[in-house]
């Protein structure tokens, strides 16, 4: 009792420096435990999305480039590839499904994908779980119509009955615009995927948009494959990737974009040692502010030690004071962490679709502040020591 | 400051006032004796303990469950109300016994500034919490370092009275240190530590 009573005292005695220095950890606390998790949920989600797909089957060139164009709708196409690809790769024994998209377009940044209403209506894009349709009905793969996305649809302002001309290109460029309107005819409901940042019109309608090249207006830029068996994964790509040298069988899908986060695993370790930094350094913060104020601190420590206070117990609770502005900050770090995963999972979406599950249970929320707080613990040991050796005589004056 | 005392004793519920010039070490005497500081040599008993045997958690043991001290400055934590002030002086040599701590608060005139903090507070009324807080664990000695010394003359008179009837209900020993002589004059066994400590004779001109 005596020890929380001195503790929560000399907190109230220097609220200003313990307001702050728990800022500092909370800030510190809630940036480490959220590089941690943006990385952890991140992996974790970017390896596991591929809205229903085992493969992507595209021109030659980069798997992961593949998978970025067609399933995340991210980078440039590779290239095209001819109808009587997807023809053949549709009608292979070892393939259940195969939807073709074609890429080349955007309507105001926001990227227009050709493709047929099977996606739609035959992929569980994860298990149990079809695209619905929020609003409206789906295209008619024969005219000029269009289902949104639900982030492209709110962030695009359209709904059922408007009308749109696409743009030419990936990147919006207001000069680029085709003569071609569209109507928007349903919004998907939001899966959380990719897909919900998309415009979706008929395959016909982008092969054949004017402007683009006749000579490929029954070309694909890729074909979405679901299979019938993993080790048919396998078969296919040593038949695209190693017998041929015209396409690239981008598969599986998890283990490439895996692959993507190896290539950036250094930018991971740069974050994480940053926010180890940060973390040091506000638990230095913590040790200069208590430091700080000894010389504040030493009349009452010399009074206490007076009235029979050990030198262990005084320095024991200057030890439990540095702990207790370590617990409040890491308690506030929660809510720093909250709006900074929020924040970064919006851009995050806003980028590609995906939304990461900033609330997720993750180990880091248990080690975080425990060594925070452990931390902070040790950088109280200091002013402690300087607590032990207070000259209590000294600090008692005036002497007659 | 150099202290050399031949011998000094005090008997259970004795008072004894000493006096003495400015600078002559009577603090430091007063530490010595409390445990605040260990002497170089030479043996000094309380209640039967050899204070100089003690380790310096045993003289801090010593001091929170035997001595109450009372400071001229009062030495007051500004930081808590005359309430915790008062249970933080018997709180680290056995349990803070809150209605103890009301009843002398009561006594001294201040249960109707239990939630106050020093500042809010009067010197005088500030001496009378630094009095509660000395005597709020019964202890053997109390010693008193110009107690009186900030206070006007009716403070200093109550504030004298309190401290020596509180000692003479629980039986403490008083070593109180004045330069003044109204206050001298109440005690019977006055002592000059000018004469007492040694060292200062042996350096004078």
């Amino acid at each position: 009792m005596t020890l929380a009573l001195i503790v929560k005292r000399s907190l109230r005695q220097h609220a200003f420096s313990t307001t702050i220095t728990a800022l500092s950890i909370a800030l510190a606390g809630g940036l480490l435990m959220s590089v941690w998790v943006v990385k952890e949920q991140s992996q974790k989600t970017f390896t596991q999305v591929n809205t229903g797909f085992d493969a992507v089957l595209g021109a030659r060139g980069s798997k992961l480039q593949l998978v970025l164009n067609a399933i995340f709708h991210l980078e440039a196409s590779p290239g095209n590839l001819p109808a009587s690809d997807y023809e053949y790769v549709k009608r292979h024994p070892a393939v259940k499904l195969a939807i073709p998209i074609a890429v080349g377009d955007n309507l105001r940044g926001y990227r227009i994908v050709g493709t047929i209403p099977e996606l739609f209506t035959d992929v569980e894009y994860t298990p149990g779980k079809h695209f619905q349709l929020a609003e409206g009905r789906m295209f008619n793969p024969d005219a000029k119509e269009a289902i949104l996305g639900s982030f492209a649809a709110h962030k695009l302002g359209l709904g059922v009955g408007d009308a749109f001309h696409p743009f030419h290109g990936l990147i919006y460029d207001e000069r680029n615009q085709h003569a071609e309107t569209y109507h928007v005819t349903g919004v998907l409901a939001p899966s959380n995927t990719p897909v919900d940042k998309v415009v979706w019109i008929p395959l016909h309608g982008l092969q054949t948009m004017s402007g683009h090249d006749p000579r490929a207006a029954t070309d694909v830029s890729a074909v979405l494959v679901q299979l019938r068996s993993p080790s048919a994964g396998f078969m296919l790509d040593i038949m695209y990737n190693k017998q041929g040298n015209r396409l690239t069988f981008a598969y599986p899908i998890g283990a490439i974009m895996a692959e993507l986060f190896q290539k950036i695993g250094w930018f991971d370790k740069v974050l994480a040692l940053v926010a180890y930094l940060v973390a040091l350094v506000s638990a230095a913060g913590v040790l200069v502010a208590i430091y700080n104020s000894m010389a504040s601190r030493r009349r009452d420590i010399a009074i206490l030690r007076a009235l029979g206070a050990g030198r262990l117990f005084l320095s024991g609770a200057i030890v439990l004071e540095a702990t207790v502005i370590g617990t409040i900050g890491m308690a506030v770090a929660f809510a720093a962490y909250a709006a900074i995963v929020s924040t970064v999972a919006v851009v995050i979406r806003a980028q590609t679709g995906v939304l990461i599950e900033t609330f997720a249970y993750s180990p880091v929320m248990l080690w975080g502040p425990l060594g925070m707080i452990a931390l902070c613990a040790l950088s109280g040991l200091l002013p402690a020591l300087k607590a032990y050796r207070t000259d209590v005589a000294g600090n008692l004056a005036p002497i007659s | 400051m150099i202290i050399d005392v031949a011998e000094f004793s005090l008997d259970e519920g004795e008072n004894v006032a000493l006096l003495g010039e400015s600078g002559s070490g009577k603090t430091t005497f007063l530490n010595l004796i409390s445990g605040i500081l260990a002497p170089d040599g030479g043996s000094i008993r309380i209640a039967g303990g050899d204070m100089a045997a003690l380790s310096e958690h045993g003289r801090d043991r010593l001091r929170a469950t035997s001595i109450g001290y009372i400071f001229q400055t009062f030495n007051l934590l500004q930081g808590y109300t005359c309430l915790e002030n008062v249970m933080l002086g018997m709180t680290f040599g056995a349990r803070a016994d809150k209605a103890q701590a009301l009843a002398l608060l009561d006594r001294v005139g201040l249960s109707h500034r239990l939630d106050h903090y020093p500042r809010q507070l009067s010197t005088g009324q500030q001496q009378r919490v630094a009095v509660a807080r000395a005597l709020a664990k019964h202890p053997k000695l109390v010693l008193a370092d110009e107690p009186t010394g900030n206070l006007d003359r009716r403070n200093a008179r109550e504030a004298l009275g309190l401290i020596r009837e509180t000692c003479k209900e629980t039986g403490a020993a008083l070593l109180l240190v004045s330069h003044d002589p109204e206050v001298l004059g109440t005690f019977q066994k006055v002592r000059d530590f000018s004469e007492m400590n040694r060292a200062l004779k042996e350096t004078a001109p």
